[in-house]
C-alpha cells in the first residue's frame, strides 16, 4: 500500500534577490506562503514542479515542501519551512521586513 | 602586510571580469542554474535559505585599515550594514543580490581581496594563529608560510577538483590558537636541535560527522620542504580520496581507510619525486614574502598610563583582564575586540564598527587587524600606553565587551537562521546562553569556558572541540540539541563526549546552567578551569546534574 500523499506547495528562491517564493494557482511567484497553491494530488504536484523548473530565469532550486490547509491559506508544517516564510530570527530582516511594506 | 604583485592583481581582475560575464549570462538566461552553480561556488557565492551569501577570503585572518573600510563599505552599500566573521577567519555577507555581485567583487579587487576558493573542493583559505607576529610564545610568524601556501594553492591546476574541500591551518606557537589538530593538514613551526626552523606536520584532522584529531606524519619537516611535502600529501589524496561518497571523501577518511603507514609511504615517495622540481624558486619567493611580514617598528615609551588606569578604573581593569594577551614586546599588548556582546549575534560586525576599528588600527595598532576563528577582531600590536585611550574609544563605539574566553564568548555558526544545510538554529541559542549568564552575573566567576554551537553535523561551529559543545539537530520535525563536554581545540585537542539524550530548544539554556552549576560546586577552586575539572571528575557529576531530578541529586 502506498503512503498517503501529504499536501505540498512549490517553493523556490528568486534568481535575482534570492527571496523565498511560492507558486500560486494562477502561475505567479509570491512571497506569501498563504497565497501558494496547496497541491493535494501527487501527479499534479509533479506537473507543477516541472512547470516551476522551466522558469530558471526567474527562480532557482524549486522543490515541493510539505504544507497543510489553514484559515488564510496553506501553512508550513516543518520549522525549516516556517523560517523560510519569515527570515532569520536574530534580526528583522528578509521577508518579515519586506512584507511590512506590502 | 603582503601587498598584491602585478601578477596577483591581474589574476584577480581577470577572474572578476570572467565571473561578471557569467553572472550576466545567468541573468539573461544563457546559463542554466545547473551550469552556473559550480561557477558561482568557485567564486564564493552561495544561495542560502533567504538570500545569496558571498564568502570573502581573509587570508590567514589578516586585514589592514584600508581593507576593513572596504568591507564596511560593501556591507553598507550592497548588504544590510554589517558582515559576519566566520569560524575560518573569513567574512560573509548575508544579503547581496545577484546583479550586484560584479560590483562587490570589483570593490574587493580594488583593495586586493577576493572570494576565490572560499567554496568548492579546493584548498580553502589557509588559516593561521590570529596572534601571529605578536604572540610571546611564538617561534616565527606563520603568515609568510601561509601566504606561500596561498600563492601555491590559488588556481593550482591539479587541485581544483579534489575529492572534497581541503583545509590547512598553521601556527608558529606552542599554544595552539589555530585549531591545527582539526584540519586536513595542520602545521606547527618548530625548531630542531640545531636551532633550524621546520614544521611538525599533522594530517587527517577534521570535525563534521566523523570528528578526528590529526595524526603527526612528520615530527620535523625542514622549512624548505614545505611546498613539495604539502603538494605530495594533496597529490596522494587526490588519487586515493573517495569521490563515490561525499561523507567519506575527506582526507581523514582516506587516512583511516588506507592506514597511516601506507599513506606515509606514498606521500614520502611522491615527495621525493616533487622535491627536485621546485628548484629553489619557492624559497626565493618565501624570502620576498617574509620581508612583507617584518614586524612594525615598535615604539619605546613609558607604560605608566596603562598601570595607572589599571589600578584606578575597574571597568578598564575588567576589560584588560579578559581582552588583553601577552605580546612578545613587553611594552605592548595584543588586544581582542569582542564581537560577542551578550544578546547580540556572535561574529556580526556593523559597518560603523568596522570603520571605527579601521581608525583605531591606524591610530593605535600599526595598521594591523586580525580576525580570529573564534569570531573576534584583534589589534595585535598596541602600545600599553595607548590602551586607556583605545579602551575609551571602544566604549564609545559600543565594542568594549569584556568577555574574551568567558562563557558568553561563544562560537556559533549561522545555523538555520541563514544556512541552507542547517538542521536547527544556533544563533538564538548563543544569544540566550550569553544573556542568562549576564543576568546571573556569573561569567567572571566561572572563568575560562568555551561554548561552541553548530546548527548541523557539518560542525562549522566547532562544537566537537568546545569545552561545552552544542549540536542542533532535527529530530522528527523538532529542533533538538545534543550536548558534548570536554572537547578542546588547543594543543590538548580532544573531541567532546556526549552527555546523553538531547534537549528541546527551550531546555538548552537550563541544561547549560545545570552543567555550569555542577562545575562551580565541584571545582577545587577558581584556579581549576571547567575543562580541568571535567578531566578530573569525568562525565558522572555533570550527567547527574543534567538528567537526575532534584530529589535524586539530594539523595546522591
Amino acid at each position: 500500500m502506498s503512503r498517503r500523499f501529504t499536501p505540498k506547495v512549490v517553493t523556490a528562491n528568486r534568481l535575482r534577490e534570492g527571496d523565498v517564493v511560492y507558486l500560486t494557482a494562477d502561475d505567479r511567484w509570491t512571497l506569501v506562503h498563504a497565497e501558494a497553491e496547496l497541491i493535494e494530488d501527487e501527479a499534479h504536484a509533479q506537473l507543477r514542479l516541472l512547470h516551476a523548473n522551466a522558469q530558471g530565469r526567474l527562480i532557482v532550486g524549486a522543490y515541493l515542501a510539505d504544507a497543510k490547509p489553514g484559515p488564510n491559506g496553506p501553512e508550513p508544517t516543518h520549522f525549516r519551512e516556517a523560517f523560510r516564510t519569515r527570515g532569520p530570527s536574530n534580526y528583522h530582516h528578509g521577508k518579515q521586513a519586506d512584507l511590512d511594506h506590502v | 602586510m603582503y601587498d598584491y604583485t602585478d601578477f596577483d592583481e591581474r589574476f584577480v581582475r581577470e577572474r572578476v571580469a570572467q565571473f561578471s560575464q557569467q553572472v550576466e549570462r545567468r541573468l539573461d538566461g544563457s546559463l542554466t542554474e545547473e551550469e552556473f552553480r559550480p561557477l558561482r561556488l568557485m567564486n564564493g557565492l552561495y544561495l542560502q535559505l533567504h538570500a545569496y551569501m558571498l564568502r570573502v577570503a581573509i587570508p590567514y585572518g589578516t586585514l589592514n585599515a584600508r581593507k576593513m573600510r572596504q568591507l564596511a563599505k560593501i556591507g553598507a552599500t550592497w548588504d544590510k550594514g554589517y558582515g559576519h566573521w566566520t569560524t575560518r577567519q573569513n567574512i560573509q555577507f548575508n544579503w547581496p543580490k545577484l546583479p550586484d555581485i560584479p560590483a562587490i567583487l570589483t570593490a574587493l579587487a580594488d583593495v586586493g581581496m577576493h572570494a576565490i576558493q572560499t567554496s568548492g573542493n579546493t584548498v580553502r583559505n589557509v588559516t593561521a594563529d590570529h596572534f601571529a607576529g605578536a604572540a610571546a610564545d611564538e617561534i616565527a610568524d606563520p603568515r609568510a608560510y601561509a601566504e606561500l601556501l596561498r600563492q601555491w594553492s590559488t588556481d593550482h591546476p591539479e587541485f581544483q577538483f579534489l575529492p572534497r574541500k581541503f583545509k590547512i591551518a598553521i601556527t608558529g606557537a606552542t599554544h595552539d590558537r589555530a585549531v591545527i589538530r582539526a584540519h586536513d593538514i595542520g602545521l606547527q613551526l618548530v625548531k630542531n636541535d640545531q636551532g633550524e626552523i621546520g614544521f611538525r606536520v599533522l594530517v587527517g584532522g577534521g570535525l563534521g560527522r566523523t570528528p578526528l584529531i590529526g595524526m603527526v606524519v612528520r615530527e620535523f619537516l625542514p622549512e624548505a620542504d614545505l611546498l613539495p611535502y604539502v603538494e605530495a600529501v594533496l597529490s596522494v589524496y587526490n588519487v586515493l580520496g573517495r569521490r563515490d561518497n561525499k561523507y567519506k571523501a575527506r582526507i581523514k577518511i582516506t587516512l583511516h581507510e588506507t592506514g597511516k603507514e601506507e599513506i606515509t609511504r606514498l606521500v614520502e615517495e611522491r615527495f621525493e619525486e616533487l622535491r627536485p622540481l621546485f628548484g629553489g624558486a619557492d624559497q626565493a619567493l618565501l624570502e620576498d614574502i617574509q620581508a612583507a611580514f617584518a614586524p612594525p617598528s615598535f615604539r619605546d615609551a613609558p607604560v605608566t598610563a596603562y598601570e595607572d588606569f589599571y589600578k584606578s578604573d575597574p571597568v578598564f581593569r575588567a576589560w584588560a583582564d579578559t581582552n588583553l594577551a601577552a605580546h612578545k614586546n613587553d611594552q605592548y599588548a595584543i588586544v581582542t575586540i569582542s564581537v560577542k556582546e551578550q544578546g547580540k549575534t556572535p561574529g556580526d560586525q556593523t559597518s560603523d564598527q568596522m570603520e571605527l576599528i579601521a581608525d583605531l588600527a591606524e591610530t593605535f595598532g600599526h595598521d594591523d587587524i586580525r580576525i580570529s576563528h573564534e569570531q573576534n577582531v584583534i589589534l595585535p600590536h598596541v602600545h600599553k600606553g595607548d590602551l586607556p585611550a583605545l579602551h575609551a574609544a571602544l566604549v564609545q563605539g559600543g565594542i568594549a565587551t569584556a568577555n574574551v574566553g568567558l562563557i558568553s564568548d561563544i562560537i556559533a555558526c549561522p545555523g538555520m537562521d541563514y544556512c541552507a544545510l542547517a538542521t536547527a538554529r544556533s544563533i538564538p541559542v548563543a544569544q540566550e546562553i550569553a544573556m542568562r549568564f549576564k543576568e546571573l552575573d556569573l561569567e567572571h566567576e566561572i572563568g575560562p569556558l568555551k561554548i561552541k554551537i553548530s546548527g548541523c553535523i557539518n560542525a562549522c561551529g566547532h562544537h566537537h572541540v568546545g569545552h561545552i559543545g552544542i549540536l542542533g539537530l532535527d529530530r522528527a520535525g523538532v529542533e533538538n540539541y545534543q550536548i558534548t563536554l570536554g572537547g578542546s581545540g588547543a594543543e590538548d585537542a580532544a573531541i567532546g563526549d556526549k552527555t546523553g539524550p538531547g534537549f528541546a530548544y527551550d531546555q538548552v539554556v537550563p541544561a547549560v546552567e545545570r552543567i555550569v552549576r555542577a562545575y562551580l560546586s565541584e571545582r577545587e577552586g577558581p584556579q581549576e578551569s571547567f575543562l580541568d575539572a571535567f578531566r578530573r571528575l569525568g562525565m558522572e557529576p555533570f550527567k547527574a546534574a543534567l538528567y537526575e531530578s532534584g530529589d535524586a541529586k539530594d539523595a546522591a
